[in-house]
Formats: C-alpha cells, structure tokens, sequence
C-alpha cells in the first residue's frame, strides 16, 4: 500500500530542486563559490571528529587484526598475565609498525632532498560515492597549500585539494579523475596514469612504439612548477601492456606500490624540490627468475 | 517536526557519518565498505515516514558532501539518498510484512542509489569509472547492505521506538 500527499510529494520537489541547485553552484563556482567556503568549514569542524574517532579506532583495529585473546573472563593469574604480555607485545608490535613507516618516509625524503610536513591519515572517502579521497591531519597552519604532492615511505599517494587550518583533503592518484604525468624509469617515454578506483591505474604513453615490458618501473614526471606533483615520486611497475595495433597512444595497466586501503603516515611535499632525483627513490628491481624470461 | 523527531534523526546521522568515514575504512573490509549512511537513511523512513525519510535523506547526504574527504560536486549524495528516503518511506509497510520482499527492498534501494549516483557523476564529468568497476562495486554494496540490513533497520527502529513510544504506536494504529 503506497501512502503519498500533496505536501510529500512537494517536499520531495523542492529537495530535488535545491541539491540540482547546489551541484550547479559548486561546478560553476570553481574555487571561490559559496559552496567551496562551506567545505572548507565543515573540513575544519569535522577534521577533530574523525581525528578523535580515528585515534580511539586506530589501536582496536590493530588489535583486532593482530588476534584478540579469546578467553579473558576465564581469570585464572596465568592467563591474565599471558594476555598481559601479549597486549604488551602488540604494542610493541604497533610502534614497530610505525617506525617502520617512518623508516621508508625518511629514507625517500633524504635521498630525494625533498621538505615535507608529515601528516596522518584521519578518514577515508566513502567508496559508494565513487571517490577515492582521504583526509589528513595537517592543514594550513602547518604550511599545507592546495596542489601539493602527498607521498609516504611506498611512493606517490596523490595529491591535496581542499584545504582548512588543521586538516586537508588529498585525492588519492586511484581516484577516476586524478591523472598523473609519468616516465618509465631508465628512459624517457611519457604518458598519463589515470585512476581506475580499486581496479589498476592505467597508463597512456605518449609514445605509440614506446618499448614497455611488465616489470618496468614509473615515476612521476614533475608538473610546471612542481604543483600538483613534484618530480621522481615513485609510482608504481607496469603489470601488463595492452597490445592495439594502429592506435596512437600505447596504454598499461600498472600496480602502484602504495597499499591505498592501508594508508596510516604520509608526508606532504613542499616544493621547490631543488633537483630532480631521477630513478633515485624506486625500490630495487626483484631480479628476474630464468623460467619466467622463457 | 518535533523537535525530539529532529534529535533523534540528527544524532543518528551522526553517529552512521562518523562510522562510515573513520572507523568502518580503518577496518579494511574486503572490496569496499558497507555503506551505513543508506541503512540509517532507510531506517529513519521505516521508521517516520517518507517526509521525514527524504528530509533525513537529504541532509545525510548534504553532510556527506561537504565532510572531508569528499571530493564531488556537492548536492550529488543529498539528491540520490533524498530519493532513496522518499521511496523507503512509501513502501515502509512492505518493508514491515515479510524478510523476502524487504530484502528485496533494500536490494533495490542499494542499486537504485548507486545507480543514481553513478548517473549522476557521469552526467557531471565527475565519474569516469568503468562499467566493469561500477557492476563490482555495486554487486559488493549490495552483499554488505543485505548482510547488514536486518540487524540494522529493526535497531533503528528499537532506538527510535525507545524515544517516542506514544508516537509510533499511534502511527502503526493508524
């Protein structure tokens, strides 16, 4: 039995009508709609929300992951204390996590001369709404200006956008409307990573007879000005090459080397980096077994 | 509205933005995370109506627009889960009668937001997902949302109960 009035019906009218309106606003405006101004402030009043509920979630997850004792309310000493040493040792196990974490941030920071500002990951974008952003910790009272490069210890996360006095947004590089310029290590062929969401990045090299083989590693080619990406972040190995005979444009699927649902520590680039480092930062190449070559 | 009505909706809303973006991704589901904005959605226009539905509906998803992380054209997640709240709210004695037909209710009501909201994106350049993408996603979606829907919808419907017995059973008799 289907109950409507008038008034619901009218209702539902001017809801419609008012977010038609409001996407409108937002696509028209660009950077300084009124639209823009209430996400930055509703960045700002949610950022220690989800910083708060990130901290208390944080080490119950990992506990959660790492095997929670099962038999807690059976109190004999023994097993009390064996939870105890066990909790002790997650933790331990947590901060050698992070500093692993760090450990990888630093040593690509040192080698390619970059400045960062580190951050934490406090929320995550809500993948029904096909969107593949997070938002970090750190914002323009730390120096976060929007169109910076965000990296952690793997290589490139993507980039910021929104940005409010104690928080950001960064668009992940998965993300369907984030394209990154890149350029296979060891040459110089170009060519554009476009975000596929939780399907592979893929490729487009500029160059039609460009010789790629799955296994070659990219990094990012550095835009003007080096925003929104500063050059020699590493990106990811190309996973297979899609063979079209005549097409003008050469594209690859490729794996990044980010873990982009396990996202915890990055490090906000600040430009300008002085130098270019190259090839520098890539991770060393597993050497190619024999009976695969064959 | 009252003003209790509006407590209990906004509290509600709140509690579901909060789990979706900071606890439930920390988790690391496998495919994609339940998406629990839409079941509190639903069950507010179980519980209220498809008036109070589509309000919920849109201001869940205003605020879901404007949160960070989000990125997309904001109005895009009020539009889809207003209507998801208005048709909730019309066949809420359907949802009440039998499991079958109201997991099929919350089936379609899953792919009907996706889809809308995938529409939607297209038509604004937003989206540049593939249909292959797209049919994973969804499928996933609906796999989480009818694992997660009859806990979720009758305990939405028990808190809101709690709040205003008198209300409610006057709108069941009715």
């Amino acid at each position: 039995m289907l109950r409507d009035t008038r008034r619901t019906r009218v209702v539902l009218g001017v809801l419609l009508l008012v977010s038609f309106l409001l996407i409108t606003l937002d696509l028209r405006g660009g950077e300084k709609s009124p639209v823009s101004a209430a996400r930055g402030a509703a960045l700002a009043v949610f950022s220690p929300i989800e910083r708060g509920a990130s901290a208390i979630v944080r080490p119950v997850t990992g506990a959660i992951r790492s095997g929670w004792p099962g038999s807690r309310n059976e109190l004999t000493e023994l097993r009390r204390e064996n939870a105890e040493l066990r909790r002790e040792l997650r933790t331990t196990e947590n901060q050698r996590h992070r500093a692993q974490q760090l450990d990888a941030l630093l040593r690509i920071i040192n080698l390619g001369h970059y400045r960062t500002i580190p951050a934490q990951v406090i929320a995550f974008g809500n993948a029904q709404g096909f969107s593949w952003t997070v938002t970090i910790d750190a914002g323009a009272q730390d120096g976060i200006e929007p169109d910076m490069t965000v990296i952690n210890g793997d290589g490139l996360i993507g980039r910021v956008t929104t940005v409010a006095p104690a928080a950001a947004t960064v668009l992940l590089a998965i993300d369907p409307t984030s394209s990154v310029g890149a350029r296979l290590a060891g040459s110089a062929e170009l060519g554009i990573a476009t975000g596929q969401g939780s399907q592979p990045i893929k490729l487009q090299l500029l160059n039609g007879q460009a010789d790629v083989q799955p296994g070659d590693q990219l990094v990012t080619f550095g835009s003007d000005g080096q925003r929104p990406f500063v050059p020699g972040v590493p990106l990811g190995e190309v996973a297979s090459v899609a063979r079209t005979p005549g097409a003008l444009t050469r594209s690859a699927l490729i794996t990044p080397y980010v873990n982009f649902t396990a996202l915890d520590l990055v490090g906000v680039v600040v430009p300008p980096v002085r130098k270019d480092p190259r090839d520098a930062l890539l991770p060393a190449k597993a050497p190619i077994q024999p009976e695969q070559r064959s | 509205m009252p003003a209790r009505k509006i407590a209990v909706c906004a509290s509600l809303i709140t509690a579901a933005l909060i789990a979706q973006l900071t606890v439930l991704p920390r988790l690391r589901l496998p495919g994609s995370t339940p998406d629990v904005i839409l079941l509190v959605v639903m069950g507010l226009a179980v519980a209220y109506g498809s008036t109070t539905g589509m309000v919920a509906g849109f201001s869940a998803g205003l605020a879901t627009d404007l949160l960070p992380p989000a990125d997309h054209a904001v109005g895009r997640l009020a539009f889809v889960l207003c209507v998801v709240g208005y048709l909730t709210g019309l066949l809420r004695d359907e949802l009440r009668k039998s499991a079958p037909v109201s997991m099929g209710i919350v089936v379609g009501m899953t792919v009907v937001g996706m889809l809308l909201s995938a529409g939607l994106g297209a038509l604004l350049g937003d989206l540049t997902l593939s249909l292959t993408a797209l049919t994973r996603l969804i499928l996933v979606a609906v796999c989480y949302q009818v694992l997660l829907s009859p806990f979720f919808i009758p305990a939405v419907l028990k808190l809101v109960q709690l709040t205003e017995p008198r209300d409610l059973l006057s709108e069941v008799a009715r």
